[in-house]
């Protein structure tokens, strides 16, 4: 029998072909409730024929949409989503780059109004088709590392 | 590039908080009516075109070429203004927010002027008030209303833009101003030689732009071999403390410094433009020659900042 190291769910979300590395950065995005009464898996630096290693993270009884989990997008870009109702996958969609990313990350010139006390959420536009391609809307700065700038 | 455009377009009601937010006619509509501001810029007629309107200086940070020609383009159209002298006293001090400055502000006037030290400062005060906002400088972000009355001056002086070749020599790294007049002359087809040492030349996105645009650009630390071909100079202040070395910074401005020996080369119509203030870049000895326009320009930030608050009320 194939070692499983994380078994198959009944019912809830697989995010599959996770960067390695980052599947806990990913959970952190999805605000998921780790302290919540809920089975979540999570496998890091899993063997991965395409990828050569990736990270896995199965949560029971929660289906994620796609505007949820676009913004996983910029941390890990190939990521796959798949929603598992009674063991069988119903709905498979791969995470694509939001056009705009609000109250999220933060605009990382220290200069930008969106840092000072302001009553707005940060907002930053997509500009390009790398994860990293975002300009701020308020202040115009492209962004250089937004993963290092969520909130 | 001034005619066959029949009706001009509306900017009633518009935000002006950077140069991209203008379309090219619109662009050319603020040129059009800047012009017919002249004789009123000068006092030689009168116009009470905005009279029973308000507009509210909000300037965060010292100026004075941009307070005094706004404040001066209401007056000269019988409006009035309202100010803030200085930050003390006011609300910002206190700990008020911008936006609720601009929310207040906003009641009390018909436009707003603004400056302030941070970036995105217009667009947020854009989001929060009813009334046309124009962004008087952010932080080191936008200026578009000197890059109006830059494109201004050379299609006043020169004619036609996208004829022209544009030397902009200096800090094109961190300069404002550099950034959003080369994005326009690029979108109006003139051609342009960035001139400054690596350090502080152009930064690259900015060329990248520049360059899917389509537009002819010369980037290279040589200003000399520039003079020849160039109908516009636009000089910039390079700034000490973006040195580390004062040597270097001496080293840097000397090389970049227009005197008479220098201009041997330059065409006859060539004309020098400079955002002001200068330090030591503009040898006072040009200050009389037919080339020098920064004076004009200065002038014209009056006229320009008229049309764009009569455009922006709907007058």
């Amino acid at each position: 029998m194939k070692d499983l190291r994380i078994n198959p769910i009944k019912n809830g979300t697989v995010i599959d072909h996770i960067k390695p590395g980052t599947a806990l950065k990913v959970l952190d995005l999805l605000k998921i409730d780790v302290t919540e009464n809920k089975e979540i898996s999570v496998a890091m630096w899993a063997h991965s024929k395409k990828l050569g290693y990736k990270d896995i993270i199965k949560v029971e009884d929660m289906e994620l949409r796609p505007k949820q989990v676009n913004l996983l997008a910029v941390v890990t870009p190939n990521a796959s989503i798949s929603i598992i109702r009674d063991y069988k996958v119903i709905k498979k969609f791969k995470v694509e780059l939001p056009s705009e990313i609000e109250g999220i990350v933060k605009c990382e010139n220290l200069n930008c109004i969106t840092n000072q006390r302001e009553p707005v959420p940060s907002r930053l536009l997509k500009v390009g088709d790398e994860p990293q391609n975002y300009r701020c809307f308020y202040c115009g700065r492209d962004q250089e590392n937004i993963t290092s700038n969520i909130i | 590039m001034e005619s066959n455009r029949g009706e001009m377009v509306s900017l009633k009601g518009k935000d002006i908080v950077t140069i991209g937010d203008l379309s090219e006619e619109e662009i050319l509509t603020v040129l059009d009516m800047a012009r017919t501001m002249i004789p009123i810029a000068r006092g030689q007629k009168k116009s009470r075109a905005l009279e029973g309107k308000v507009l509210a200086s909000l300037f965060f940070e010292p100026s004075t070429r941009t307070r005094l020609s706004f404040e001066t383009a209401m007056h000269r159209l019988g409006g009035s203004v309202i100010t803030m002298s200085g930050t003390e006293g006011t609300s910002l001090i206190k700990g008020e927010t911008l936006s609720d400055t601009i929310r207040m502000a906003d009641v009390y006037s018909d436009v707003i002027a603004l400056r302030h030290p941070r970036e995105g400062a217009a667009r947020l005060s854009a989001g929060f008030a009813r009334n046309p906002v124009i962004n008087g400088g952010d932080g080191a972000g936008q200026h578009p209303t000197q890059t109006l009355l830059d494109l201004f001056t050379i299609r006043e002086e020169l004619g036609d833009i996208s004829k022209q070749h544009v030397t902009i020599v200096g800090d094109l790294k961190y300069g404002r101003t550099t950034h959003s007049l080369s994005l326009a002359l690029a979108r109006l087809g003139a051609s342009t030689s960035l001139v400054a040492p690596d350090i502080i030349q152009m930064p690259k996105h900015i060329v990248a732009d520049l360059r899917s645009m389509g537009a002819d650009i010369h980037v290279t630390s040589d200003l000399k071999g520039e003079v020849e071909r160039s109908d516009v100079i636009y000089m910039t202040r390079i700034q000490k403390e973006r040195f580390l070395e004062e040597e270097e910074y001496r080293k840097v401005a000397g090389a970049y410094r227009l005197d008479l020996s220098l201009l041997e080369s330059a065409k006859k119509r060539m004309i020098i433009m400079h955002p002001l203030p200068r330090v030591d870049e503009i040898s006072p000895e040009l200050d009389n020659t037919p080339h020098a326009k920064y004076f004009v320009q200065a002038f014209n930030g009056v006229p320009v900042r008229m049309a764009i608050l009569k455009l922006v009320m709907g007058v």
